[in-house]
């Protein structure tokens, strides 16, 4: 879009503030932006967080390593199983726990559902922001339900799984398992293919992503942004490969990057993640070794006194966890690094000078969730 | 004994037009419900939900009238009739067949555009009374787009008067052998994306963008008032299906079924149409709507007036054909084009 210059000596306007959010349709839960606005321009846009602070940090160090897992299902509340692996694999480092090969790939098989069930959501809320009123949402919840069914008979849970646990995972899948999971995985990149011929030749979504939030490829790197947010500059950062833990390096991936860092590319660029996603669990359900899915670990630990950080590529970026033991049967310190909020803080400097329509599609291109940044 | 008659006419066209209505918006409950891939609305009236929209009025006639404190009361609760009265005042220009109307105005295509852009007053009005920054941003967004659609709509309009030579609908619709969207086609174009920015809705419902300013203009209003709004809407949906059927479609004209179906049956598609592309297109920013309309319709409203007048005088045995050939001409070219040099 060209820059409007206004002649200072003929049109003098005011600037008015607008408080977007806390409650507001486009805000994905309770961010509030002080925006000062010229007309529809946005000057200055400053991002309050903490509205949904419930002091997750503080509380973990009150519990106990088993009773801590559920917390993480509800930091970032739509890739629930991701952020229980960076704790239980800090647990595991600690502890020194060798996990089943069973295990590492019933994890992979879970991870990658979670990763597709969060694109999915966010490929709906995405055109939802950019006006498509519903259509893809509601399409989008409706192939979420299919994930969500053979995750709920496997883990009892449709939404906070609680899935993973130190050692290996919670529960044996059941008998038809194996079938499930290969006919998603056959299903998600047709259903990927919809998305794309929804959205992607759509002349009116075109006009509003292509272009619109560019990112600067050396100042998200600057800002620690990450995931398919940095993806998108062409950056090939994913921790799956960069770093790979679990079994990841026996599968055959790629990492989908874009070109020009703009809305338009992270939509693309979570697309392709699904179906690479898909093509893991393909993947792995057809090497899912047997044996046990569990390491024969006590219910009550206790960690060697020490301090580890342990990094995995969460469906939003790097997801981190910083664990400190002093070697009680409880955490003495525990820090979470979370990707929305890193690439919320460059996403909020990325949209000054938009209008305020962009603002909007910028910062649900950025895909943020207001659970893992306030904690 | 006239007057007396006025009146009871006028009651009829209200209660036939919310008749309408009611239909129009359970059919775009079950439209956009199964383009949704869900049902929409199943249990209320047994069947598929057709009391729905009566619930929904019920609904909104029980609710409380709130007025902000700090809004100007009494332009805030004249606008919604500023925006409603004029909708409904253009139903009586419509003709359902050549002898089924109301008023039969010389001027009926002048006279209800111009009724049509009324209700971006009372937009504004509604927005600058609620005293609410949302609010204002959305009558500043309806005034832009008032300005940036109005004049290709009504110059497409000058087009299909040139042809007719006259601004009567029903003259209109008889000079048409062929429907005009065969012989105009860029006119034809113009004509229904201008009508979906004057309706707002969605890829044009700038003004009450949901995700950007909430509900703009009307964000503060609430039970009967707000559902004026609403009404308004629907009620401007009918006009302007009514008017592309009439200037483009051949109107009441068609074989073998009677004219008041033909016309309704033609309303209804184009209804359906609009409810298709409301559901399934992302929103425009106001920006891109303004270079739309002076960049884009505006030069091509003016180029089919060109075309149409130089037409009509140079060739005055075969203008249709020859008008149609080179209207085609240039929006297949243009298509071509576009279709090549995509992003």
């Amino acid at each position: 879009m060209e820059e409007i210059k206004h002649d200072e000596q003929l049109l003098q306007t005011d600037t008015m503030d607008l408080n977007i959010g806390p409650h507001h349709p486009a805000t994905h839960g309770v961010l509030r932006i002080v925006a000062t606005l010229d007309g529809e321009r946005i000057i200055k846009a400053v991002p309050y967080i903490g509205y949904l602070h419930r002091g997750v940090e503080k509380l973990c160090e009150d519990l106990t390593y088993m009773q801590i897992t559920p917390h993480f299902d509800r930091t970032d509340y739509v890739s629930n199983i991701n952020n229980e692996l960076s704790y239980v694999m800090a647990v595991e480092k600690l502890a020194e726990i060798k996990v089943p090969e069973r295990a590492e790939f019933l994890r992979v098989i879970m991870l990658e559902l979670n990763r597709i069930l969060n694109h999915l959501i966010w490929v709906g809320s995405f055109a939802n922001d950019v006006g498509l009123f519903g259509t893809a949402f509601m399409y989008s919840f409706r192939d979420r339900d299919l994930i969500q069914r053979v995750m709920e008979r496997v883990t009892g849970a449709r939404v906070h799984y609680h899935y993973l646990t130190y050692g290996g995972v919670r529960e044996e899948v059941h008998d038809d398992f194996e079938a499930d999971v290969k006919k998603l995985a056959d299903w998600i990149p047709g259903r990927v293919d919809e998305y794309e011929m929804l959205l992607e030749d759509n002349e009116v979504f075109r006009a509003r992503t292509i272009g619109v939030g560019v990112l600067d490829k050396e100042e998200a790197i600057n800002y620690g942004c990450s995931g398919p947010f940095l993806r998108s500059t062409g950056v090939p950062i994913d921790l799956r490969k960069l770093e790979p833990y679990s079994v990841y390096p026996l599968f055959d991936f790629d990492i989908p990057v874009g070109k020009n860092g703009d809305a338009f590319d992270r939509f693309k660029v979570r697309m392709n993640e699904m179906r690479e996603s898909a093509k893991i669990i393909k993947q792995a359900i057809e090497g899912l070794p047997g044996g046990p899915i569990r390491a024969k670990v006590p219910r009550k630990i206790r960690l060697p006194k020490g301090e580890v950080y342990i990094r995995t590529e969460n469906t939003k970026g790097e997801f981190g966890v910083y664990l400190v033991s002093d070697g009680g049967e409880k955490p003495y310190r525990l820090k979470l690094r979370s990707p929305s909020y890193t690439n919320l803080m460059y996403g909020s400097r990325v949209v000054e000078g938009m209008v305020l329509p962009d603002v909007v599609a910028v910062l649900a291109s950025v895909d943020i969730v207001l659970g893992c940044i306030d904690r | 004994m006239g007057l007396l008659i006025g009146i009871g006419l006028a009651l009829l066209v209200i209660v036939l037009v919310l008749t309408h209505i009611i239909v129009f918006i359970w059919c775009e409950l079950k439209i956009f419900a199964h383009i949704m891939d869900r049902y929409g609305p199943i249990e209320t009236g047994k069947f598929h939900g057709v009391l729905q929209p009566f619930a929904d009025v019920l609904k909104l006639m029980n609710k409380e009238d709130t007025v902000p404190g700090a809004s100007d009361r009494l332009i805030f609760k004249v606008a919604p009739f500023v925006v409603f009265v004029p909708a409904f005042m253009a139903i009586g220009a419509i003709p359902l067949s050549a002898t089924l109307v109301v008023i039969n105005l010389d001027i009926g295509a002048f006279y209800i555009i111009a009724l049509s852009a009324f209700t971006f007053v009372g937009m504004i009005m509604a927005g600058w009374s609620s005293f609410n920054k949302y609010s204002l941003l959305g009558a500043f967004r309806a005034a832009g787009q008032l300005l940036s659609y109005e004049l290709p709509f009504g110059l497409t309009i000058a087009g299909v008067a040139m042809m007719a030579s006259s601004l009567n609908l029903i003259t209109i619709v008889n000079k048409q052998v062929v429907p005009n969207a065969f012989i105009q086609p860029i006119g034809f174009l113009v004509f229904v994306i201008a009508a979906e920015a004057e309706l707002s809705r969605s890829p044009f419902d700038i003004p009450h963008a949901e995700s950007e300013i909430i509900a703009g203009y009307h964000i503060e209003y609430s039970g009967m008032r707000w559902a004026l709004f609403y009404l308004a809407e629907y009620v401007s949906l009918i006009i302007l299906c009514s008017m592309t059927a009439l200037l483009f479609l051949g109107g009441f004209k068609g074989p073998i079924l009677p004219p008041p179906v033909w016309f309704l049956l033609k309303v209804y598609v184009l209804f359906f149409i609009l409810a298709w592309i409301r559901i399934t297109f992302p929103r425009v920013r106001p920006d891109q709507l303004m270079d739309l309309g002076w960049k884009v319709l505006l030069p091509a409203s003016l180029l089919n007036i060109v075309l149409t007048a130089s037409i009509i005088i140079l060739l005055p045995d075969i203008w249709p054909v020859a008008l149609a050939v080179t209207e085609f001409t240039i929006v297949i070219a243009t298509l071509i084009y576009l279709g090549r040099t995509r992003r």
